[in-house]
C-alpha cells in the first residue's frame, strides 16, 4: 500500500512541475486513482525543473532573444493522509525560482501557493480481474506570500485563489490501468501593483479578472506492486482571457492553453516499503500564450501509519 | 465521515458561487456623479489662449432666438428623443455626464496603451518603423512611446483648451440658455447650470479632439467618431443642448484643431526617428570624445527611440531655452565617480524587497501602458474629479500639465542624445532589472523629468496636494534606481530639470487669467 500512497504523491509532483510559463495549477495534485489507508501518512520532498525557449504569443510560435531560455525550478514538500480508506486529504507548497538566460530581466523567487485537496472514492466495483473506481475531488489553493504577479514570464505564480472540482474514473485490468479525469478550476480575481492596465481595453483598476479553466487528463500504463509506470496526456484550457498582442508582454489573464505528453514512474523499495522514489517528465506539444516547456521532476517519500488501526497490510 | 465530506464540498461550492459573483470589478470612474462645476467660469473667454491669436479667431454665427420657429423645432426633437430612452442611452448619459474633458482624456490614455508596442524586427535584424502615411501596415502607426505620448497628450489638451476658451467667449456673448431652462417640459437629465448652452462645450471638445486624433491615432478614426456621436446624442437626450448648439460647437472645435494640426506637422516630431547615419554618428561622436557611447541592450540591437525628439518645438518656451535647460555632463564614463554610481545600482539590485518591487511596478509605465505622462494624467484626473471644475478649467489644467509633459520629454530627450550616456546594465552586465530597460540613453531619467514637471504644476493647481505630488514624484524617480534602470545621478538630474519645466507651466498658470 505504501507504494500507492507514494505513487499518488508522485502525481502531485508531476503536475506540480509541469509546463506552464509559471506554475499555478501545479500545486494541485491528485491526478491518480490511488487511495491511502486509514491513518496512513506519506510525505516527502520533490524537485522540479522546467525550461523553454519557444513560446506562443497568442497562436504565433516564436522565440525571444531578449529572454532567451526561461527556467523555472521548485522544491516542494507534499503530504497525503488517509482519514479513511475512501477519504484522503493532501497538501503541498512549493518554493519557486525563475531565471531568464538572456536580456536584463531580474530573476524572481519565493514561496508560492499552498494547495489542499480532498479526495473521495464513493464507488469501487470489482468484477473478474477488473476493478472500476470513481472519485470526486475538491481542491483549494491560495498564495502563501504576496509575490509579484504582474511580472510575466518570470513571476513565480499567478496569484489567484483557486477552487477545483474534479471527477475521475479509474479502470484496472490485472496490472494494466486507464485513468481519466476532468476538472473545473474557478480562479479568483487578482490585484496587481499598477492602477490601470490594458488587455483588450483599458481597465481603471488594479483588479484583474482571472478566467476560469478546465483540465483534462488521461493516463495509462502498468501498476505493479513495486513499480508503476504510465504515459500521461494533460490538457489545460483557460475558458476565456485574451491573447498576448504582437511583441507585447504576457499578462496573468491571458488565455493560457496547453497540452502536454509525458511519462511518470515510481518505484517502491523492496528492502523497505516505507520508502519510494519517483520521477517524471513531460513536454508541451501545443499551447497558446505559454512557454513550450520541457519539464522533469524527482521526489522521495516516506510512508507510515500515524496510529495502528489494525487494518495495515 | 461522509457526511462531513459533503459538508465541506458544499462549503467549497457555495464559496465558489459567492466568489463568482464578486468577480465583477467596479473601476474607478465607472460610477462617477455628473459633473457639477462649483464655478461656471463665465469669464473664461478672456483667458489667455495657447495658439489662437484671439478667442474669436473663428467666427460663430449668432444662434436663433429661443422663440423662433427653428428653435422650437429643435426643442421638439429633444422632446421626441426623451419619449423613449433605452438602457444603452442611459448608460451613455451616465458615462459622458461625468465630464467631456475627463472622458476624452481616458480615451487618449487607452489609445496610448494600445499603441505603445515596440515593433518586432525584420528577418535581417533591422527594425521596421511605423509610417504615418500607411498607418495600418505593421507596425501600425503610431508607436506611442513616452515622447510620442507626451506630445499627443499636449496637443490634444492644448487644443481642447483653446477651443473651450473660444466657446466660452461665444457662450457669454450670445447667452442662449439650455433647452431645459427655455422649456420646462424638457427634462434635465444632467445637473442644471446657468452656463449658456451655445455653442455646446461637449461638442467643442468632441470636435477638436476627433480632429486631433485623426492625426495622432489615424487607425482609430472610426472608434473616435463613434465616441463623438455618442457624446452628442447624450447632450440632446439629456436636454442640455439643442442640435444647433452641437453643430456650432463641433464646427468650432474642428476649426481650432486645424491650427494645432498645422503646428504639429511642422514641429519637427516627424523627423525625430533619425536615420541609420544619424544613429551611428551619435555613437561615433561620443567615442571621439573618449566616452563610452550608449548601445542598445536589445537583441537584435534596436535603433534608439526618437533620437531627434529633443529638437521638437516646445510649448512653454523656445528652442534656445531647451538648450539652456539641458544640464551639464554626467561624470566621464571612465571616471571613478561614474563607476561608483553604477556600482551603487548594482548593489541595490541584488536583493530587492517586495515593497521595492511594488514601487517599481507601480511606476514602470513601460510597454503596453499609458507611459509616465499618461500615468500623471490619470493621477491628475482622479484628483480633478473631486474639484468640480468647469469643463474649460479641466481643459486648462490638463493643458498646463501636458504642455509640461511634452516639454519635459523634449528637454530630457535633448539631454539624453546630447550625452548618449550608457545605462547601468550596459556598464555592469550583472545588473538585472526589475522591469524592461528602455531603449535610449540613460542620462537624464525620463521618469524623473516627467514626474517632477507634473508634480510641480499639479501642486500649484491643487496646493493642498502639493506634498503628496512631491512624494509621488520622488518615489517615481527612486523607482528607476531600485529597478536597476538608472543611477541616482540620472534621477536627481531629471528631477531638477523637471522642476524647471514645471515652473514654466506654473508661470503660465499665474498669468493666463484663470487664477
Amino acid at each position: 500500500m505504501n507504494q500507492n500512497i507514494i505513487y499518488k504523491i508522485k502525481q502531485i509532483g508531476l503536475l506540480a512541475f509541469s509546463v506552464f510559463i509559471f506554475s499555478q495549477m501545479q500545486a494541485q495534485t491528485d491526478a491518480d486513482a490511488i487511495m491511502m489507508n486509514k491513518n496512513q501518512l506519506c510525505s516527502g520532498p520533490a524537485y522540479g525543473y522546467s525550461t523553454w525557449d519557444h513560446y506562443w504569443e497568442g497562436t504565433l510560435h516564436r522565440i525571444n532573444r531578449n529572454i532567451g531560455t526561461v527556467t523555472t525550478q521548485s522544491v516542494m514538500y507534499m503530504a497525503v493522509y488517509g482519514i479513511t480508506g475512501k477519504l484522503n486529504v493532501m497538501a503541498s507548497a512549493p518554493y519557486v525560482w525563475t531565471h531568464a538566460s538572456a536580456g536584463t530581466l531580474h530573476s524572481s523567487r519565493g514561496l508560492q501557493d499552498i494547495a489542499v485537496f480532498v479526495k473521495w472514492k464513493p464507488v469501487a466495483y470489482s468484477f473478474a480481474k477488473n476493478k472500476l473506481s470513481v472519485f470526486a475531488l475538491g481542491g483549494f489553493s491560495t498564495p502563501l506570500t504576496n509575490y509579484e504577479i504582474d511580472y510575466l514570464p518570470l513571476t513565480i505564480g499567478l496569484g489567484s485563489t483557486n477552487l477545483t472540482g474534479k471527477a475521475m474514473v479509474d479502470f484496472q485490468h490485472k496490472r494494466f490501468t486507464i485513468t481519466a479525469s476532468g476538472a473545473y478550476v474557478w480562479r479568483s480575481n487578482v490585484k496587481i501593483d499598477r492602477t490601470t492596465y490594458y488587455d483588450t481595453r483599458q481597465h481603471l483598476t488594479n483588479e484583474v479578472e482571472m478566467p476560469n479553466a478546465a483540465q483534462f487528463q488521461f493516463r495509462s500504463g502498468y501498476r505493479g506492486r513495486y513499480l508503476i509506470a504510465e504515459g500521461v496526456v494533460t490538457n489545460w484550457t483557460t475558458l476565456s482571457g485574451f491573447d498576448i498582442t504582437r511583441n507585447n508582454m504576457p499578462f496573468p489573464s491571458n488565455r493560457m492553453n496547453m497540452t502536454t505528453v509525458g511519462a511518470a514512474i515510481k518505484y517502491t523499495l523492496k528492502q523497505d516499503t516505507h520508502l519510494s522514489v519517483m520521477a517524471g517528465g513531460n513536454y508541451t506539444v501545443t499551447g497558446r500564450n505559454v512557454g513550450q516547456a520541457g519539464a522533469f521532476n524527482i521526489g522521495a517519500f516516506y510512508a507510515f501509519y500515524v496510529k495502528n488501526n489494525g487494518n495495515k497490510k | 465521515m461522509k457526511r462531513q465530506f459533503f459538508f465541506y464540498l458544499m462549503l467549497i461550492c457555495s464559496a465558489a458561487m459567492l466568489g463568482s459573483c464578486s468577480k465583477n470589478i467596479i473601476e474607478r470612474t465607472d460610477n462617477l456623479p455628473a459633473l457639477t462645476p462649483s464655478d461656471i467660469d463665465i469669464n473664461a473667454g478672456t483667458w489667455k489662449t495657447i495658439l489662437l491669436k484671439r478667442p474669436d479667431t473663428f467666427a460663430v454665427n449668432a444662434p436663433a432666438l429661443t422663440n423662433s420657429p427653428a428653435y422650437l423645432a429643435e426643442l421638439n426633437e429633444i422632446k421626441g428623443l426623451q419619449q423613449n430612452i433605452n438602457s444603452a442611452q442611459k448608460s451613455i448619459i451616465k458615462y459622458w455626464s461625468a465630464g467631456s474633458v475627463l472622458r476624452w482624456n481616458e480615451i487618449m490614455r487607452e489609445l496610448v496603451e494600445k499603441y505603445n508596442l515596440p515593433p518586432y524586427q525584420n528577418p535581417d535584424g533591422t527594425y521596421p518603423a511605423p509610417n504615418a502615411n500607411n498607418p495600418f501596415a505593421y507596425p501600425q502607426f503610431p508607436f506611442s512611446n513616452p515622447p510620442y505620448a507626451a506630445r499627443a497628450f499636449a496637443y490634444i489638451s492644448a487644443a481642447q483648451y483653446d477651443a473651450l476658451v473660444a466657446a466660452w467667449y461665444y457662450k457669454k456673448m450670445y447667452n442662449r440658455s439650455a433647452p431645459y431652462t427655455v422649456d420646462s417640459s424638457i427634462k434635465a437629465l444632467v445637473p442644471k447650470t446657468v452656463l449658456p448652452a451655445y455653442p455646446s462645450e461637449d461638442a467643442v471638445v468632441a470636435g477638436v479632439t476627433v480632429e486631433m486624433m485623426k492625426l495622432l491615432f489615424p487607425t482609430e478614426i472610426a472608434f473616435i467618431q463613434q465616441k463623438l456621436e455618442e457624446e452628442e446624442e447624450y447632450r440632446l437626450i439629456s436636454g442640455a443642448n439643442v442640435r444647433s448648439d452641437i453643430v456650432a460647437g463641433e464646427a468650432l472645435g474642428r476649426q481650432v484643431a486645424a491650427v494645432f494640426v498645422a503646428r504639429a506637422k511642422s514641429d519637427h516630431a516627424g523627423a525625430a526617428g533619425g536615420s541609420p547615419q544619424l544613429w551611428s554618428s551619435l555613437a561615433s561622436n561620443i567615442s571621439a570624445q573618449g566616452q563610452t557611447p550608449w548601445i542598445s541592450l536589445e537583441f537584435p540591437k534596436r535603433p534608439p527611440m526618437l533620437p531627434l525628439f529633443g529638437n521638437v518645438k516646445p510649448f512653454l518656451f523656445d528652442s534656445l531655452t531647451v538648450i539652456a535647460l539641458r544640464p551639464g555632463p554626467p561624470p566621464s564614463t571612465s571616471s571613478d565617480d561614474f563607476h561608483q554610481e553604477n556600482a551603487a545600482a548594482c548593489a541595490q539590485i541584488k536583493n530587492p524587497t517586495r515593497e521595492q518591487n511594488r514601487i517599481v511596478q507601480f511606476w514602470a509605465d513601460g510597454v503596453g501602458t499609458f507611459t509616465p505622462s499618461g500615468h500623471w494624467n490619470a493621477i491628475a484626473a482622479d484628483d480633478f474629479i473631486k474639484q468640480n471644475y468647469s469643463e474649460v478649467r479641466w481643459a486648462r489644467n490638463m493643458a498646463l500639465l501636458n504642455m509640461g509633459q511634452m516639454d519635459a520629454a523634449i528637454v530630457c530627450w535633448n539631454t539624453k542624445f546630447y550625452y548618449f550616456n550608457p545605462r547601468p546594465s550596459q556598464m555592469i552586465a550583472d545588473i538585472k532589472t526589475l522591469t524592461g530597460v528602455p531603449n535610449f540613453p540613460s542620462y537624464i531619467s525620463g521618469h524623473s523629468t516627467f514626474s517632477e514637471s507634473a508634480s510641480t504644476i499639479l501642486g500649484h493647481i491643487i496646493p493642498a496636494n502639493a506634498s503628496k505630488y512631491e512624494a509621488m514624484s520622488a518615489e517615481a524617480a527612486k523607482s528607476r534606481f531600485i529597478a536597476g534602470i538608472h543611477t541616482k545621478l540620472d534621477c536627481d538630474a531629471g528631477l531638477k530639470v523637471g522642476k524647471s519645466i514645471g515652473d514654466f507651466a506654473v508661470y503660465r498658470a499665474m498669468t493666463d487669467g484663470a487664477e
